[in-house]
């Protein structure tokens, strides 16, 4: 990979060249580089490192230079933003430059196929993202009414953690797991009953396949009012949410093995039990993965919009209803990390046991 | 085979008749007590069938029956005009526009990021951990926000519904599209090395035609989570429009069944628009542009 045909390095510079020249803040009081000495350093630092790259080509070093003018940069804006003005060409510029040269980083790094680059570089561009967004909001002093700074999100993720934790445990551990486990388990059982008994399945099907196109959340309602307002009416719509597309997949994937493979089955008289556990079941594993992991979603979102139709004083939907009323943006956005960072953590773990329990299985991927 | 056909028909119908008689039975149990409080203190006690068959049509029903749902969707769709508020088609015709408008928002999303990450090797790397993980996001529970937000800016409700919906949706099609991309069989591709094929004549007559089995079957999968996003985008607006503000307000002012009603239309509509995509399938497979 040849950084110096890459035209972004260049472009980068050239933007860096072109915010000296602009104000860097909208106003009339304040303006250029020099009026943000700290800032000023760090950004001849980042434009250093860029015209090292520029003229002497690709070294050995490339990415720790890559990443030293991302840092500068990264840096650079943080003390731009402390002044508290509203950006002006100048600072957008640089903003700019900053996100080229990561994303020559992030191209250097994803031409170097390994183990920690698989990680390394979807949190580099996350960071990325983070940044772009904080800068934005700052930079162009959005009210915080509209979309709160990630900064803010933190502090009042950091300073709330107790009250999201206890909203946690009500609409995650208490509603949706319970309903995500009965949901699961009811569907995988019926899926089961209906390879069992053949004539069961061709009957009740269609209904099914008809049923899983509906849009459950809409039980909400309903459940709300036959069980009342606390985890029980949450946990039976997540349930009736993820029924249906376990049911589907566990289904599919009892059906995979082929003619030949159930021939051998029969010429061994293997019962019904042996043939569920030797043949049926393994090679449903990936679809009854899969449906897993879509329903781990799918649980998180139809508990909180669950209790927009009534809960007790605690729970993610509630929390997110109240503090929207109340202006309180960074806390509604914390919420959402906090469901995000559950619902991932989630994810991540059935997809590590998906890797370990599949590993030898030939119909994988 | 036709044989088999008919025996699935029949099952089909048995099987249908059992789901309708467990429905009114069940009814009849959750509603009854109900009843038996309102003639607690008659004089002369009533006799159980005249309380049974009043269970089956209490005026807020716990459970409401299939033919009380049939009676308010058929009112409420035939009894007033298609503009009024009290109208079931003007609500339905609201949530599916935006319905169709997110899906069809999000799926083309979804093709050009499918398209911009199996062409740039450092999108792939970054961009698809950060696509999966999206969707852990519980962005549908904002919905009801960013409706109230946006209105405050003076933005319809429109745009904010179709782009939360849009979020849901723009998922499915680019796992499909990122796999359909690179779906191309080995000799067709040696075949356009062959004639020395430009990269554009490469996608749009080999990799795109290749792809599009798995772009209907994406597709299928957003327009269901289209209705639901659309739904639950409608449910904040309290005394609004479309079907999620009626679930709401039936769920209110306790008219069970209307929620009911309002499901039904729900389904219908999701129903609807995986058949017209299934119908766009066909024409297009058929006419043997995907295999």
């Amino acid at each position: 990979m040849n950084v110096h045909r890459q035209p972004a390095i260049g472009l980068a510079a050239a933007t860096i060249l072109g915010s000296c020249l602009l104000p860097i803040w909208d106003g009339s009081e304040v303006g250029f580089w020099i009026d943000a000495p700290l800032a000023a350093a760090l950004t001849a630092v980042q434009l250093i490192a860029l015209l090292i790259l520029v003229f002497f080509g690709p070294v050995r070093v490339t990415p720790a230079v890559l990443l030293v003018a991302v840092v500068s940069g990264s840096a650079a804006q943080y003390f731009l933003l402390e002044a508290e003005f509203v950006f002006g060409v100048g600072g957008w510029l640089a903003l700019v430059a900053t996100m080229l040269c990561l994303w020559r980083l992030l191209a250097w790094l994803s031409a170097h196929p390994g183990r920690t680059v698989q990680i390394l570089v979807p949190a580099l561009f996350f960071f990325g993202w983070v940044l772009c967004w904080e800068i934005a909001v700052r930079g162009a002093q959005i009210s915080p009414v509209l979309l709160p700074a990630p900064s803010g999100v933190l502090n009042a993720f950091v300073a709330h953690f107790p009250i999201l934790w206890s909203d946690a445990l009500q609409t995650l551990f208490r509603s949706a797991l319970r309903g995500y486990a009965m949901g699961c388990t009811c569907g995988f059982g019926l899926a089961i009953l209906f390879d069992r008994f053949p004539v069961i399945g061709r009957a009740f099907m269609p209904y099914c396949t008809a049923l899983s196109a509906v849009p459950m959340v809409g039980l909400a309602p309903i459940m709300v009012m036959w069980f009342g307002f606390g985890w029980e009416s949450k946990a039976a719509v997540v349930c009736m949410v993820t029924f249906f597309p376990m049911l589907i997949n566990t289904s599919a994937g009892l059906a995979t093995p082929d003619g030949i493979q159930r021939d051998l089955m029969r010429s061994y008289n293997a019962s019904y039990g042996t043939e569920l556990f030797m043949l049926k079941l393994p090679s449903a594993v990936p679809l009854i993965v899969t449906a897993l992991k879509l329903n781990s979603t799918l649980a998180i979102i139809s508990a909180i919009v669950a209790e927009f139709f009534g809960t007790p004083v605690f729970g993610m939907g509630f929390r997110i209803s109240v503090e929207l009323a109340r202006m309180n943006l960074d806390l509604v956005w914390a919420t959402i990390v906090m469901g995000a960072l559950v619902g991932t953590l989630v994810y991540g773990g059935i997809s590590l046991a998906e890797r370990v329990t599949t590993s030898r299985n030939p119909t994988a991927q | 085979m036709l044989e088999q056909r008919k025996t699935d028909l029949a099952l089909i119908g048995v099987a249908g008749l059992a789901i309708l008689i467990v429905w009114y039975v069940a009814a009849l149990a959750l509603n009854f007590p109900q009843v038996m409080v309102i003639h607690a203190r008659d004089d002369v006690p009533l006799p159980f069938t005249s309380l049974a068959l009043e269970a089956l049509r209490p005026a807020r029903p716990v459970l409401p029956t299939v033919d009380q749902i049939a009676t308010e969707i058929f009112n409420t769709t035939f009894g007033h005009s298609v503009t009024s508020p009290r109208s079931l088609v003007h609500h339905s015709a609201i949530t599916l526009g935006t319905a169709v408008a997110g899906t069809l928002l999000g799926a083309t999303f979804g093709l050009v990021l499918a398209t911009a990450i199996v062409h740039n090797r450092t999108l792939e790397v970054s961009a698809m951990p950060l696509v999966i993980a999206s969707q852990t996001v519980p962005i549908l529970a904002i919905a009801p926000m960013a409706v109230v937000l946006f209105g405050n800016l003076g933005l319809s409700g429109f745009v904010p519904k179709v782009l939360i919906t849009s979020y849901l949706c723009f998922f499915p099609v680019t796992i499909a599209m990122v796999k359909g991309l690179r779906s191309v069989d080995r000799q067709m591709s040696e075949l356009f090395e062959t004639y020395a094929a430009t990269d554009r004549e490469r996608f749009f007559l080999l990799k795109l035609p290749a792809s599009l089995p798995f772009l209907f079957t994406g597709l299928k999968i957003s327009a269901a989570t289209g209705v639901v996003g659309a739904i639950v985008s409608e449910m904040p607006t309290g005394g609004g429009v479309g079907l999620g503000a009626r679930l709401l307000s039936g769920s209110y002012y306790g008219q069970t069944v209307q929620i009911w009603a309002a499901l039904v239309a729900s389904a219908a509509i999701s129903i609807l628009l995986i058949w017209i995509v299934t119908k766009i399938e066909r024409r297009f497979l058929v006419a043997g542009l995907g295999r």
